[in-house]
Protein backbone atom coordinates (compact mmCIF):
# COMPACT_ATOMS: atom_id res chain seq x y z
CA UNK A 1 0.00 0.00 0.00
CA UNK A 2 1.03 3.24 -0.94
CA UNK A 3 0.26 6.44 0.40
CA UNK A 4 -1.54 7.42 -2.63
CA UNK A 5 -4.16 4.35 -2.45
CA UNK A 6 -5.29 5.99 0.47
CA UNK A 7 -6.42 9.43 -1.54
CA UNK A 8 -10.10 11.06 -0.46
CA UNK A 9 -12.37 9.09 -3.07
CA UNK A 10 -13.90 11.49 -5.74
CA UNK A 11 -17.46 10.38 -6.39
CA UNK A 12 -19.78 11.11 -9.35
CA UNK A 13 -23.60 10.69 -9.88
CA UNK A 14 -22.40 8.09 -12.31
CA UNK A 15 -21.95 5.45 -9.49
CA UNK A 16 -25.97 5.26 -10.12
CA UNK A 17 -25.30 3.97 -13.28
CA UNK A 18 -23.21 1.12 -11.80
CA UNK A 19 -26.74 0.24 -9.34
CA UNK A 20 -28.93 0.41 -11.94
CA UNK A 21 -26.84 -2.39 -13.80
CA UNK A 22 -27.27 -4.70 -10.57
CA UNK A 23 -31.10 -3.91 -10.72
CA UNK A 24 -31.33 -4.73 -14.22
CA UNK A 25 -30.08 -7.88 -13.91
CA UNK A 26 -31.44 -8.66 -10.40
CA UNK A 27 -34.78 -7.83 -11.47
CA UNK A 28 -34.32 -10.78 -13.93
CA UNK A 29 -34.65 -13.12 -10.88
CA UNK A 30 -36.43 -10.87 -8.44
CA UNK A 31 -38.91 -13.28 -7.34
CA UNK A 32 -36.47 -16.63 -6.89
CA UNK A 33 -33.68 -13.98 -5.34
CA UNK A 34 -36.19 -12.72 -2.80
CA UNK A 35 -37.49 -16.26 -1.85
CA UNK A 36 -34.32 -17.26 -1.47
CA UNK A 37 -33.47 -14.49 0.64
CA UNK A 38 -36.54 -14.97 2.87
CA UNK A 39 -36.66 -18.56 3.29
CA UNK A 40 -33.59 -19.04 5.54
CA UNK A 41 -34.22 -15.97 8.20
CA UNK A 42 -37.99 -17.50 8.08
CA UNK A 43 -36.80 -20.80 9.06
CA UNK A 44 -34.73 -19.58 12.01
CA UNK A 45 -37.35 -17.51 13.33
CA UNK A 46 -40.27 -20.00 12.91
CA UNK A 47 -38.21 -23.26 13.56
CA UNK A 48 -36.57 -21.70 17.13
CA UNK A 49 -39.01 -19.18 17.68
CA UNK A 50 -42.73 -21.39 18.36
CA UNK A 51 -39.98 -24.74 18.91
CA UNK A 52 -37.52 -22.97 21.81
CA UNK A 53 -40.11 -20.49 22.56
CA UNK A 54 -42.52 -22.48 23.93
CA UNK A 55 -40.10 -23.74 26.53
CA UNK A 56 -39.23 -20.20 27.46
CA UNK A 57 -42.35 -17.72 29.06
CA UNK A 58 -40.29 -14.78 28.07
CA UNK A 59 -37.60 -13.79 27.17
CA UNK A 60 -36.52 -9.52 27.63
CA UNK A 61 -40.06 -8.93 28.12
CA UNK A 62 -41.62 -10.70 25.30
CA UNK A 63 -42.50 -13.93 23.74
CA UNK A 64 -39.60 -15.38 22.37
CA UNK A 65 -40.45 -15.55 18.75
CA UNK A 66 -41.11 -11.50 19.26
CA UNK A 67 -37.87 -11.10 21.01
CA UNK A 68 -36.06 -13.28 17.90
CA UNK A 69 -37.80 -11.00 15.13
CA UNK A 70 -35.89 -7.98 15.56
CA UNK A 71 -32.45 -9.99 15.70
CA UNK A 72 -33.14 -11.53 12.39
CA UNK A 73 -34.41 -8.55 10.22
CA UNK A 74 -30.88 -7.73 11.31
CA UNK A 75 -28.84 -11.16 11.03
CA UNK A 76 -30.59 -11.41 7.32
CA UNK A 77 -29.51 -7.86 6.32
CA UNK A 78 -26.17 -8.90 7.39
CA UNK A 79 -26.12 -11.95 5.25
CA UNK A 80 -27.43 -10.61 2.46
CA UNK A 81 -25.20 -7.69 2.18
CA UNK A 82 -22.29 -10.04 2.76
CA UNK A 83 -23.08 -12.45 0.19
CA UNK A 84 -24.06 -9.55 -2.32
CA UNK A 85 -20.29 -7.64 -1.70
CA UNK A 86 -18.82 -10.92 -1.61
CA UNK A 87 -19.75 -13.32 -4.03
CA UNK A 88 -21.59 -10.99 -6.58
CA UNK A 89 -19.07 -8.76 -5.83
CA UNK A 90 -15.84 -10.62 -7.03
CA UNK A 91 -17.76 -12.89 -10.31
CA UNK A 92 -18.28 -8.50 -11.30
CA UNK A 93 -14.79 -7.81 -10.55
CA UNK A 94 -12.76 -10.96 -11.25
CA UNK A 95 -14.37 -12.91 -13.09
CA UNK A 96 -16.49 -11.35 -15.70
CA UNK A 97 -14.49 -8.38 -15.77
CA UNK A 98 -17.61 -6.08 -15.82
CA UNK A 99 -15.90 -3.50 -13.81
CA UNK A 100 -12.75 -3.23 -16.03
CA UNK A 101 -15.58 -2.76 -18.85
CA UNK A 102 -16.62 -0.01 -16.74
CA UNK A 103 -13.55 1.64 -15.88
CA UNK A 104 -13.02 2.37 -19.96
CA UNK A 105 -16.36 4.13 -19.63
CA UNK A 106 -16.13 7.79 -17.83
CA UNK A 107 -16.99 6.07 -14.57
CA UNK A 108 -13.99 5.85 -11.37
CA UNK A 109 -13.22 2.81 -9.63
CA UNK A 110 -14.47 5.43 -6.85
CA UNK A 111 -17.45 5.67 -8.55
CA UNK A 112 -17.84 1.33 -9.22
CA UNK A 113 -17.08 1.47 -5.82
CA UNK A 114 -19.58 3.08 -4.13
CA UNK A 115 -22.22 2.26 -6.89
CA UNK A 116 -21.75 -1.73 -5.32
CA UNK A 117 -21.61 -0.56 -1.97
CA UNK A 118 -25.22 1.02 -2.42
CA UNK A 119 -26.20 -2.03 -4.41
CA UNK A 120 -25.30 -4.11 -1.81
CA UNK A 121 -27.00 -2.30 0.80
CA UNK A 122 -30.09 -1.79 -1.40
CA UNK A 123 -29.92 -5.81 -1.62
CA UNK A 124 -29.71 -6.42 1.65
CA UNK A 125 -32.66 -3.94 2.38
CA UNK A 126 -34.89 -5.71 0.70
CA UNK A 127 -34.29 -8.89 2.37
CA UNK A 128 -34.62 -6.68 6.20
CA UNK A 129 -37.67 -5.73 5.20
CA UNK A 130 -39.31 -8.35 3.77
CA UNK A 131 -38.82 -10.44 7.19
CA UNK A 132 -39.88 -7.24 9.19
CA UNK A 133 -42.83 -7.29 6.43
CA UNK A 134 -43.37 -11.08 8.31
CA UNK A 135 -43.18 -10.10 11.66
CA UNK A 136 -45.14 -7.29 11.11
CA UNK A 137 -48.44 -10.05 9.23
CA UNK A 138 -47.78 -12.17 12.26
CA UNK A 139 -48.29 -9.47 14.74
CA UNK A 140 -45.15 -9.66 16.29
CA UNK A 141 -45.04 -5.73 15.41
CA UNK A 142 -46.96 -3.71 18.25
CA UNK A 143 -45.47 -0.35 17.90
CA UNK A 144 -45.22 1.94 14.59
CA UNK A 145 -41.81 3.37 16.20
CA UNK A 146 -40.76 -0.25 14.21
CA UNK A 147 -41.01 2.28 11.09
CA UNK A 148 -37.77 3.32 12.50
CA UNK A 149 -36.62 0.05 11.40
CA UNK A 150 -36.51 0.73 8.28
CA UNK A 151 -33.43 3.31 7.84
CA UNK A 152 -31.59 1.49 10.40
CA UNK A 153 -31.73 -1.52 7.51
CA UNK A 154 -30.52 0.42 5.25
CA UNK A 155 -27.30 1.27 7.27
CA UNK A 156 -26.89 -2.12 8.46
CA UNK A 157 -26.69 -2.72 4.76
CA UNK A 158 -24.31 -0.32 4.39
CA UNK A 159 -22.15 -1.28 7.22
CA UNK A 160 -21.74 -5.16 6.43
CA UNK A 161 -21.62 -4.28 2.64
CA UNK A 162 -18.31 -2.73 3.50
CA UNK A 163 -17.02 -5.13 5.16
CA UNK A 164 -17.92 -7.76 2.81
CA UNK A 165 -16.15 -5.45 -0.03
CA UNK A 166 -12.70 -5.53 2.10
CA UNK A 167 -13.01 -9.48 1.59
CA UNK A 168 -13.58 -8.93 -1.88
CA UNK A 169 -10.36 -7.10 -2.46
CA UNK A 170 -8.38 -9.32 -0.53
CA UNK A 171 -10.08 -12.88 -2.23
CA UNK A 172 -7.74 -14.90 -4.88
CA UNK A 173 -11.02 -16.86 -5.09
CA UNK A 174 -14.49 -17.47 -4.26
CA UNK A 175 -13.44 -20.34 -1.66
CA UNK A 176 -11.77 -17.44 0.83
CA UNK A 177 -14.98 -16.04 1.62
CA UNK A 178 -15.40 -19.13 3.54
CA UNK A 179 -13.02 -17.64 6.28
CA UNK A 180 -15.28 -14.96 6.88
CA UNK A 181 -18.23 -16.31 7.18
CA UNK A 182 -16.71 -18.60 9.89
CA UNK A 183 -14.65 -16.31 11.33
CA UNK A 184 -16.92 -13.83 11.41
CA UNK A 185 -20.42 -13.79 10.59
CA UNK A 186 -21.06 -17.09 12.45
CA UNK A 187 -19.66 -15.68 15.49
CA UNK A 188 -21.64 -12.42 15.25
CA UNK A 189 -25.03 -14.85 14.24
CA UNK A 190 -24.25 -16.16 18.15
CA UNK A 191 -22.69 -13.32 20.14
CA UNK A 192 -24.93 -10.37 19.25
CA UNK A 193 -27.87 -10.33 20.89
CA UNK A 194 -30.50 -12.33 18.00
CA UNK A 195 -30.93 -15.58 19.76
CA UNK A 196 -30.68 -14.70 23.01
CA UNK A 197 -29.56 -11.25 25.27
CA UNK A 198 -26.67 -10.27 25.48
CA UNK A 199 -26.54 -10.45 29.30
CA UNK A 200 -26.33 -13.96 29.32
CA UNK A 201 -22.95 -13.81 27.77
CA UNK A 202 -20.19 -13.69 30.17
CA UNK A 203 -18.43 -10.16 30.73
CA UNK A 204 -15.47 -10.55 28.86
CA UNK A 205 -17.40 -11.84 25.62
CA UNK A 206 -20.16 -9.16 26.38
CA UNK A 207 -17.11 -6.40 25.89
CA UNK A 208 -16.08 -8.05 22.53
CA UNK A 209 -19.91 -8.27 21.37
CA UNK A 210 -19.68 -4.68 21.84
CA UNK A 211 -17.46 -3.92 19.60
CA UNK A 212 -19.15 -6.17 16.45
CA UNK A 213 -21.39 -4.28 14.39
CA UNK A 214 -24.32 -6.54 14.70
CA UNK A 215 -24.94 -5.82 18.47
CA UNK A 216 -25.45 -1.98 17.59
CA UNK A 217 -28.11 -3.14 15.10
CA UNK A 218 -30.20 -5.56 17.27
CA UNK A 219 -29.67 -2.74 20.39
CA UNK A 220 -31.35 -0.40 17.87
CA UNK A 221 -33.97 -2.89 16.42
CA UNK A 222 -35.37 -4.82 19.51
CA UNK A 223 -36.39 -1.98 21.28
CA UNK A 224 -37.82 -0.46 18.44
CA UNK A 225 -40.07 -3.09 17.24
CA UNK A 226 -41.46 -3.83 20.87
CA UNK A 227 -42.36 0.14 20.66
CA UNK A 228 -39.45 1.51 22.85
CA UNK A 229 -36.11 4.47 22.07
CA UNK A 230 -33.58 2.75 21.61
CA UNK A 231 -31.53 4.14 25.46
CA UNK A 232 -28.06 4.35 23.73
CA UNK A 233 -29.28 5.17 20.09
CA UNK A 234 -26.56 7.75 19.49
CA UNK A 235 -23.74 5.49 20.27
CA UNK A 236 -25.33 2.43 18.11
CA UNK A 237 -26.46 4.70 14.77
CA UNK A 238 -22.81 6.28 15.29
CA UNK A 239 -20.93 2.49 15.46
CA UNK A 240 -22.69 1.11 12.33
CA UNK A 241 -21.87 4.98 10.40
CA UNK A 242 -18.73 4.16 11.52
CA UNK A 243 -18.53 0.51 10.75
CA UNK A 244 -20.09 1.54 7.01
CA UNK A 245 -17.53 4.70 6.16
CA UNK A 246 -14.38 2.80 7.50
CA UNK A 247 -14.76 -0.52 5.60
CA UNK A 248 -15.94 1.48 2.57
CA UNK A 249 -12.34 3.40 2.75
CA UNK A 250 -10.28 0.36 3.25
CA UNK A 251 -12.04 -1.06 1.12
CA UNK A 252 -11.79 1.48 -1.75
CA UNK A 253 -7.91 1.82 -0.64
CA UNK A 254 -7.28 -2.15 -1.04
CA UNK A 255 -9.08 -2.61 -4.30
CA UNK A 256 -7.46 0.56 -6.01
CA UNK A 257 -4.11 -1.38 -5.15
CA UNK A 258 -5.90 -4.26 -6.84
CA UNK A 259 -6.60 -2.93 -10.10
CA UNK A 260 -4.96 0.51 -10.59
CA UNK A 261 -2.02 -1.30 -11.15
CA UNK B 1 -8.85 18.61 -35.73
CA UNK B 2 -5.39 19.82 -36.08
CA UNK B 3 -3.94 18.82 -33.06
CA UNK B 4 -2.55 15.68 -31.98
CA UNK B 5 -5.29 13.19 -30.95
CA UNK B 6 -2.62 11.87 -28.25
CA UNK B 7 0.28 12.77 -27.28
CA UNK B 8 2.55 10.92 -24.42
CA UNK B 9 6.24 12.24 -23.77
CA UNK B 10 8.95 10.79 -21.20
CA UNK B 11 6.51 8.31 -19.51
CA UNK B 12 7.61 5.70 -17.06
CA UNK B 13 6.35 3.49 -15.27
CA UNK B 14 8.10 0.74 -12.21
CA UNK B 15 5.94 -2.28 -10.95
CA UNK B 16 7.92 -2.28 -7.91
CA UNK B 17 11.75 -2.13 -8.83
CA UNK B 18 10.45 -3.49 -12.52
CA UNK B 19 10.52 -0.67 -14.86
CA UNK B 20 7.84 -2.20 -17.43
CA UNK B 21 7.16 1.83 -19.53
CA UNK B 22 11.10 3.21 -19.73
CA UNK B 23 10.82 6.84 -21.40
CA UNK B 24 8.07 6.36 -23.86
CA UNK B 25 7.76 9.69 -26.77
CA UNK B 26 4.57 9.33 -29.28
CA UNK B 27 1.89 11.06 -31.05
CA UNK B 28 -0.76 10.32 -33.07
CA UNK B 29 -2.14 12.28 -36.18
CA UNK B 30 -5.91 12.51 -36.51
CA UNK B 31 -7.50 10.54 -38.60
CA UNK B 32 -4.73 7.57 -38.47
CA UNK B 33 -4.32 4.08 -37.35
CA UNK B 34 -1.14 4.21 -35.53
CA UNK B 35 0.51 0.37 -33.75
CA UNK B 36 1.88 -0.27 -31.12
CA UNK B 37 3.75 -3.00 -31.81
CA UNK B 38 6.08 -5.56 -29.57
CA UNK B 39 6.45 -9.00 -28.29
CA UNK B 40 4.43 -10.29 -24.95
CA UNK B 41 5.39 -8.41 -22.34
CA UNK B 42 7.46 -5.10 -24.09
CA UNK B 43 4.80 -2.85 -22.09
CA UNK B 44 2.30 -2.14 -25.01
CA UNK B 45 -0.95 -2.92 -22.62
CA UNK B 46 0.84 -0.86 -19.71
CA UNK B 47 1.08 1.79 -22.05
CA UNK B 48 -2.29 2.15 -23.02
CA UNK B 49 -3.74 1.97 -19.68
CA UNK B 50 -1.37 4.68 -18.93
CA UNK B 51 -3.31 6.83 -21.53
CA UNK B 52 -6.14 5.94 -20.25
CA UNK B 53 -5.83 6.85 -16.88
CA UNK B 54 -6.01 3.65 -15.14
CA UNK B 55 -2.79 3.93 -13.78
CA UNK B 56 -0.56 6.72 -13.09
CA UNK B 57 2.84 7.42 -15.25
CA UNK B 58 5.69 7.23 -12.40
CA UNK B 59 7.08 9.86 -15.19
CA UNK B 60 5.74 11.82 -18.23
CA UNK B 61 3.09 13.92 -19.80
CA UNK B 62 0.03 12.69 -21.71
CA UNK B 63 -2.60 14.69 -23.51
CA UNK B 64 -5.50 12.90 -24.62
CA UNK B 65 -7.55 14.84 -27.27
CA UNK B 66 -6.79 18.52 -25.41
CA UNK B 67 -6.98 16.87 -21.75
CA UNK B 68 -4.22 16.11 -19.39
CA UNK B 69 -4.27 12.61 -18.09
CA UNK B 70 -4.42 11.11 -15.79
CA UNK B 71 -5.86 14.66 -14.28
CA UNK B 72 -8.95 14.69 -16.68
CA UNK B 73 -9.23 11.39 -17.72
CA UNK B 74 -12.99 11.10 -17.01
CA UNK B 75 -13.55 13.68 -19.57
CA UNK B 76 -10.69 12.08 -21.92
CA UNK B 77 -12.85 9.05 -21.77
CA UNK B 78 -15.58 9.99 -23.05
CA UNK B 79 -14.78 10.75 -26.42
CA UNK B 80 -12.45 7.17 -26.58
CA UNK B 81 -13.83 4.30 -27.13
CA UNK B 82 -11.91 1.12 -26.24
CA UNK B 83 -11.86 -2.70 -27.43
CA UNK B 84 -9.84 -4.57 -24.83
CA UNK B 85 -7.63 -7.77 -24.75
CA UNK B 86 -9.87 -9.68 -23.17
CA UNK B 87 -13.43 -9.90 -23.79
CA UNK B 88 -15.64 -7.89 -20.51
CA UNK B 89 -19.17 -8.09 -22.27
CA UNK B 90 -22.00 -8.65 -19.91
CA UNK B 91 -23.21 -11.89 -20.12
CA UNK B 92 -26.23 -11.50 -17.68
CA UNK B 93 -28.05 -9.44 -20.77
CA UNK B 94 -28.63 -9.69 -24.76
CA UNK B 95 -26.69 -7.95 -27.05
CA UNK B 96 -28.42 -4.87 -27.57
CA UNK B 97 -28.56 -4.61 -23.68
CA UNK B 98 -24.49 -4.38 -23.24
CA UNK B 99 -25.08 -1.77 -25.62
CA UNK B 100 -27.50 0.20 -24.14
CA UNK B 101 -26.14 -0.25 -20.25
CA UNK B 102 -22.84 0.42 -21.82
CA UNK B 103 -24.18 3.80 -23.21
CA UNK B 104 -25.59 4.88 -19.94
CA UNK B 105 -22.52 4.75 -18.35
CA UNK B 106 -21.61 7.99 -20.92
CA UNK B 107 -24.60 10.00 -19.49
CA UNK B 108 -26.34 9.15 -22.57
CA UNK B 109 -30.06 8.99 -22.82
CA UNK B 110 -31.80 6.03 -23.54
CA UNK B 111 -33.41 7.77 -26.11
CA UNK B 112 -30.34 8.97 -27.41
CA UNK B 113 -28.87 5.73 -27.32
CA UNK B 114 -31.94 3.54 -28.69
CA UNK B 115 -31.22 5.81 -31.90
CA UNK B 116 -27.72 4.99 -32.06
CA UNK B 117 -28.21 1.19 -31.25
CA UNK B 118 -29.50 -0.38 -35.24
CA UNK B 119 -26.54 1.55 -36.37
CA UNK B 120 -24.05 -0.42 -34.62
CA UNK B 121 -25.85 -3.42 -34.64
CA UNK B 122 -25.76 -3.12 -38.43
CA UNK B 123 -22.20 -2.40 -38.04
CA UNK B 124 -21.07 -5.28 -36.13
CA UNK B 125 -24.14 -7.74 -38.15
CA UNK B 126 -25.86 -8.69 -35.15
CA UNK B 127 -28.96 -6.78 -36.00
CA UNK B 128 -30.35 -10.33 -36.66
CA UNK B 129 -29.91 -11.55 -33.03
CA UNK B 130 -30.08 -8.33 -31.18
CA UNK B 131 -32.05 -10.05 -28.43
CA UNK B 132 -29.89 -12.74 -28.24
CA UNK B 133 -27.92 -13.56 -24.66
CA UNK B 134 -24.21 -13.31 -25.24
CA UNK B 135 -23.07 -16.53 -23.89
CA UNK B 136 -24.42 -18.06 -27.18
CA UNK B 137 -22.20 -16.19 -29.49
CA UNK B 138 -19.47 -17.22 -31.25
CA UNK B 139 -15.47 -15.37 -30.48
CA UNK B 140 -15.81 -13.51 -33.68
CA UNK B 141 -19.32 -12.42 -32.82
CA UNK B 142 -18.12 -11.33 -29.39
CA UNK B 143 -15.10 -9.35 -30.72
CA UNK B 144 -17.47 -7.43 -33.15
CA UNK B 145 -19.58 -6.34 -30.22
CA UNK B 146 -16.86 -5.50 -28.33
CA UNK B 147 -16.09 -3.11 -31.27
CA UNK B 148 -19.57 -2.13 -31.45
CA UNK B 149 -19.70 -1.62 -27.88
CA UNK B 150 -16.53 0.82 -27.98
CA UNK B 151 -18.39 2.41 -30.59
CA UNK B 152 -21.41 3.81 -28.31
CA UNK B 153 -20.40 7.40 -27.58
CA UNK B 154 -19.30 7.90 -31.36
CA UNK B 155 -15.50 8.45 -29.80
CA UNK B 156 -13.35 10.67 -32.11
CA UNK B 157 -10.40 8.14 -30.77
CA UNK B 158 -10.55 4.18 -30.58
CA UNK B 159 -8.21 2.00 -28.24
CA UNK B 160 -7.80 -1.85 -29.46
CA UNK B 161 -6.04 -3.90 -27.51
CA UNK B 162 -4.47 -7.08 -29.82
CA UNK B 163 -8.62 -7.07 -31.15
CA UNK B 164 -8.06 -10.07 -33.16
CA UNK B 165 -6.25 -12.57 -30.97
CA UNK B 166 -7.71 -15.88 -30.68
CA UNK B 167 -9.84 -15.50 -34.27
CA UNK B 168 -10.07 -17.40 -36.98
CA UNK B 169 -9.07 -16.01 -40.33
CA UNK B 170 -12.62 -14.65 -41.58
CA UNK B 171 -13.23 -13.19 -38.66
CA UNK B 172 -10.05 -11.09 -38.46
CA UNK B 173 -10.98 -10.49 -41.91
CA UNK B 174 -13.92 -8.69 -41.32
CA UNK B 175 -12.59 -6.94 -38.00
CA UNK B 176 -9.99 -5.50 -40.54
CA UNK B 177 -12.64 -4.66 -42.74
CA UNK B 178 -14.63 -2.32 -39.85
CA UNK B 179 -11.49 -1.12 -38.69
CA UNK B 180 -10.58 0.32 -41.95
CA UNK B 181 -14.68 2.08 -42.07
CA UNK B 182 -13.73 3.38 -38.86
CA UNK B 183 -10.86 4.80 -40.74
CA UNK B 184 -13.43 6.23 -43.43
CA UNK B 185 -15.22 7.98 -41.20
CA UNK B 186 -12.73 10.05 -39.71
CA UNK B 187 -11.64 7.97 -36.21
CA UNK B 188 -8.25 7.84 -35.35
CA UNK B 189 -7.13 4.34 -34.16
CA UNK B 190 -4.49 3.40 -31.42
CA UNK B 191 -3.57 -0.46 -32.18
CA UNK B 192 -1.64 -2.79 -30.05
CA UNK B 193 -0.47 -5.79 -31.95
CA UNK B 194 1.77 -8.79 -32.43
CA UNK B 195 0.12 -9.59 -35.76
CA UNK B 196 2.83 -7.68 -38.14
CA UNK B 197 0.18 -8.78 -41.35
CA UNK B 198 -2.41 -6.74 -39.13
CA UNK B 199 -0.07 -3.80 -38.49
CA UNK B 200 0.87 -3.57 -42.55
CA UNK B 201 -2.27 -3.96 -43.40
CA UNK B 202 -3.85 -1.24 -41.28
CA UNK B 203 -1.39 1.13 -39.96
CA UNK B 204 -0.30 4.06 -41.37
CA UNK B 205 2.84 4.11 -38.68
CA UNK B 206 3.77 2.18 -36.41
CA UNK B 207 6.46 2.06 -33.16
CA UNK B 208 7.68 -1.07 -32.17
CA UNK B 209 8.47 -1.50 -28.72
CA UNK B 210 10.37 -3.72 -27.00
CA UNK B 211 11.72 -4.09 -23.00
CA UNK B 212 9.62 -0.57 -22.52
CA UNK B 213 11.23 1.45 -24.89
CA UNK B 214 10.48 2.24 -28.76
CA UNK B 215 13.02 0.88 -30.50
CA UNK B 216 11.83 2.08 -33.98
CA UNK B 217 8.55 4.36 -35.19
CA UNK B 218 7.49 4.82 -39.02
CA UNK B 219 5.69 3.77 -41.60
CA UNK B 220 5.41 0.11 -42.46
CA UNK B 221 7.33 0.03 -45.68
CA UNK B 222 9.72 2.93 -44.53
CA UNK B 223 10.72 1.05 -41.45
CA UNK B 224 11.07 -2.22 -43.98
CA UNK B 225 13.24 -0.40 -46.23
CA UNK B 226 15.38 1.65 -43.79
CA UNK B 227 15.98 -1.93 -41.54
CA UNK B 228 15.89 -4.85 -44.09
CA UNK B 229 17.11 -6.22 -47.24
CA UNK B 230 14.06 -6.02 -49.62
CA UNK B 231 14.04 -9.57 -50.77
CA UNK B 232 13.50 -12.75 -48.50
CA UNK B 233 14.35 -16.56 -49.35
CA UNK B 234 13.44 -18.92 -47.07
CA UNK B 235 15.29 -22.22 -46.94
CA UNK B 236 13.95 -25.28 -45.19
CA UNK B 237 15.56 -29.11 -45.23
CA UNK B 238 17.78 -31.43 -42.82
CA UNK B 239 20.66 -30.46 -44.93
CA UNK B 240 20.05 -26.43 -44.82
CA UNK B 241 22.07 -25.23 -41.98
CA UNK B 242 24.82 -27.00 -44.31
CA UNK B 243 24.28 -25.39 -47.15
CA UNK B 244 23.99 -22.03 -45.48
CA UNK B 245 27.53 -22.44 -44.13
CA UNK B 246 28.52 -23.41 -47.89
CA UNK B 247 26.74 -21.00 -50.30
CA UNK B 248 24.04 -19.06 -48.56
CA UNK B 249 26.29 -16.44 -46.53
CA UNK B 250 28.62 -15.49 -49.15
CA UNK B 251 25.80 -14.83 -51.59
CA UNK B 252 22.96 -13.29 -49.49
CA UNK B 253 23.89 -10.18 -46.95
CA UNK B 254 22.46 -11.85 -44.11
CA UNK B 255 21.45 -15.31 -43.18
CA UNK B 256 19.02 -16.14 -39.79
CA UNK B 257 19.08 -19.57 -38.78
CA UNK B 258 16.72 -21.37 -36.54
CA UNK B 259 16.78 -24.62 -36.35
CA UNK B 260 16.24 -26.43 -40.34
CA UNK B 261 14.84 -22.94 -41.85
CA UNK B 262 17.32 -20.33 -43.00
CA UNK B 263 16.30 -16.73 -43.46
CA UNK B 264 18.17 -14.99 -46.29
CA UNK B 265 17.96 -11.42 -46.85
CA UNK B 266 19.58 -10.10 -49.90
CA UNK B 267 18.93 -7.41 -52.53
CA UNK B 268 19.53 -9.55 -55.48
CA UNK B 269 17.92 -12.94 -54.84
CA UNK B 270 18.95 -14.65 -57.86
CA UNK B 271 21.71 -16.28 -57.57
CA UNK B 272 20.44 -18.34 -54.62
CA UNK B 273 17.44 -19.17 -56.20
CA UNK B 274 19.24 -20.62 -59.33
CA UNK B 275 21.25 -22.81 -56.13
CA UNK B 276 18.16 -23.96 -55.15
CA UNK B 277 15.75 -24.55 -58.00
CA UNK B 278 16.99 -27.73 -59.05
CA UNK B 279 17.24 -29.31 -55.80
CA UNK B 280 15.28 -31.91 -54.35
CA UNK B 281 17.28 -31.73 -50.80
CA UNK B 282 15.70 -28.60 -50.09
CA UNK B 283 12.37 -26.54 -50.05
CA UNK B 284 12.62 -22.55 -50.52
CA UNK B 285 10.33 -19.70 -50.48
CA UNK B 286 11.30 -16.12 -52.08
CA UNK B 287 9.03 -13.58 -50.67
CA UNK B 288 9.07 -9.60 -50.05
CA UNK B 289 10.62 -8.52 -47.07
CA UNK B 290 7.87 -7.79 -44.51
CA UNK B 291 7.30 -5.94 -40.87
CA UNK B 292 7.62 -9.34 -39.28
CA UNK B 293 11.31 -9.52 -40.75
CA UNK B 294 12.14 -5.88 -39.09
CA UNK B 295 10.21 -6.89 -35.98
CA UNK B 296 12.37 -10.41 -35.58
CA UNK B 297 15.84 -8.35 -36.29
CA UNK B 298 14.86 -5.72 -33.90
CA UNK B 299 13.62 -7.80 -30.96
CA UNK B 300 15.25 -10.91 -31.28
CA UNK B 301 13.60 -14.14 -31.76
CA UNK B 302 14.10 -15.86 -28.73
CA UNK B 303 10.93 -16.70 -27.05
CA UNK B 304 9.00 -14.81 -24.77
CA UNK B 305 7.11 -15.82 -21.69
Amino acid sequence: MTIKHWTPPQFSLRFVHVWRRNLLVWRRLAIPSMLGNLADPLLYMFGLGYGLGRMLDDVGGMSYIGFLAAGIVCSSTMMSASFEAMYSGFSRMHVQKTWDAILNAPLTLDDVMLGELVWAASKSFLSGCAVLIVATVLGLVPSPLALAVIPLIFLTGLAFSGLGLIMTALSPSYDFFMYYFTLCVTPMMLLCGVFFPLDQLPAAAQAVAQLLPLTHAVSLARPLVAGEIPPTWLLNIAVLAAYAVVSFYIALALTRRRLLQ
Amino acid sequence: MNAPPLTASGLRKFYGAHEVVCGVDFALRPGECFGLLGPNGAGKTTTLRLCLGLTEPDAGDISVLGRPVPQQAREARLRIGVVPQFDNLDPDFTIRENLLIFGRYFGTSDHELNARIPDLLDFAGLASRADTRIQTLSGGMKRRLTLARALINDPELVFLDEPTTGLDPQARHVIWERLRQLLKRGKTLLLTTHFMEEAERLCSRVAIMDHGRIIAEGGPRALIAQHIEPQVVEVYGEIAPDWAERFGRSHAERCEITGETIFCYTHDPAPLIADLDGRSDLRYLHRRASLEDVFLKLTGRELRD
